[in-house]
């Protein structure tokens, strides 16, 4: 088969590069999702752990 | 996470240097013209995810020696990484075949029936691992289906380079002088970009696994204690009655 003239190749090529670029932009926003959910549990952790040391210390000063 | 910084910033400088080497500095090709600029990210790209299995394969076999559960997260995340770089072949390659050959997939190329094959051989890893609920038997199937299907791939590989080429071309051939140096500085450091790339998504796959894993730890820790604590008061107080 001859050889597409650029303007016809151009857009394959772009359409294949996009692709990928697409996939790889997919992915980054499911690690951001997944960044997202272990900052929610990171703090609910952190809240968790604030509250457990007013508890001791309430009981402590009791 | 240490290295991680470095690693990514390495993996965008060669990716960005491979797409400006794509663009502005390897010659056309004779033959095929502008649509061949898809072979500096169709090929690496398959290179690389064939690699990742065979990698998935020997992180396997450290894991039924050892029994150590890292070696098996990093199986399962080199094939997961592996199988997205897979779905990235087969659309690039069907963008190729398209514009090349006028057809979107030709089941009668070797190559491409192929890779196809060992592709849905590893997207059936997902159901095996996850029909398991036993966490250690699950880990220890998982490694021995991706020793198995590691070990279908180099024989893959040959069985394909033996057979007689319908369509698809030999990039590597050397019968009638191979690449040019500049194709094949541009394809170097296109493989480089696309290998760097493969390596960061691991290594950030991992890091995230490992902080799920810590943060589950820490509650679990956490979670103890709080339970335990009214149990062990009522228990107080039902001694000082």
């Amino acid at each position: 088969m001859p050889a597409l003239p650029l303007d016809e190749a151009g857009k394959y090529v772009a359409g294949a590069y996009l692709v990928f670029l697409a996939l790889v932009l997919v992915y980054v926003a499911i690690m951001a999702a997944k960044l997202q959910r272990i900052d929610r549990e990171l703090r609910s952790l952190a809240t968790l752990a604030e509250g457990r040391g007013a508890d001791a210390q309430g009981e402590g000063e009791r | 996470m240490r290295g991680l910084r470095t690693l990514s910033i390495a993996t965008v400088a060669a990716i960005v240097a491979g797409v400006a080497l794509v663009f502005f500095y390897a010659p056309l090709d004779a033959d095929q013209g502008f649509i061949q600029k898809i072979f500096y990210l169709h090929v690496p790209l398959g290179i690389v995810a064939l690699a990742g299995f065979m990698v998935a394969a020997v992180h396997a076999i450290r894991h039924l020696r050892s029994g150590d559960p890292i070696h098996d997260a990093r199986s399962y995340v080199s094939i997961h990484i592996s199988v997205i770089f897979g779905v990235a072949v087969l659309a690039t390659g069907s963008i190729w075949a398209r514009a090349s050959w006028g057809k979107w997939w030709v089941w009668d190329e070797p190559t491409l029936v192929s890779f196809l094959i060992v592709f849905l051989l590893y997207a059936t890893y997902y159901p095996l691992r996850y029909a398991i609920e036993d966490r250690d038997r699950q880990a220890r199937y998982a490694s021995v289906f991706a020793i198995m299907a590691g070990a279908f791939v180099p024989l893959n590989f040959l069985a394909v380079r033996l057979a007689e080429s319908l369509l698809h071309p030999r990039v590597f051939a050397t019968a009638e002088g191979g690449m040019p140096g500049p194709m094949w500085l541009t394809f170097l450091v296109s493989l480089a970009g696309i290998a760097l790339l493969w390596l960061t998504l691991v290594r950030f796959e991992l890091a995230a696994k490992d902080a799920s894993a810590q943060l589950a730890r820490l509650r679990r820790a956490l979670e103890a204690p709080a339970r335990a604590a009214p149990a062990r008061r009522d228990l107080a107080r039902s001694g000082a009655r």
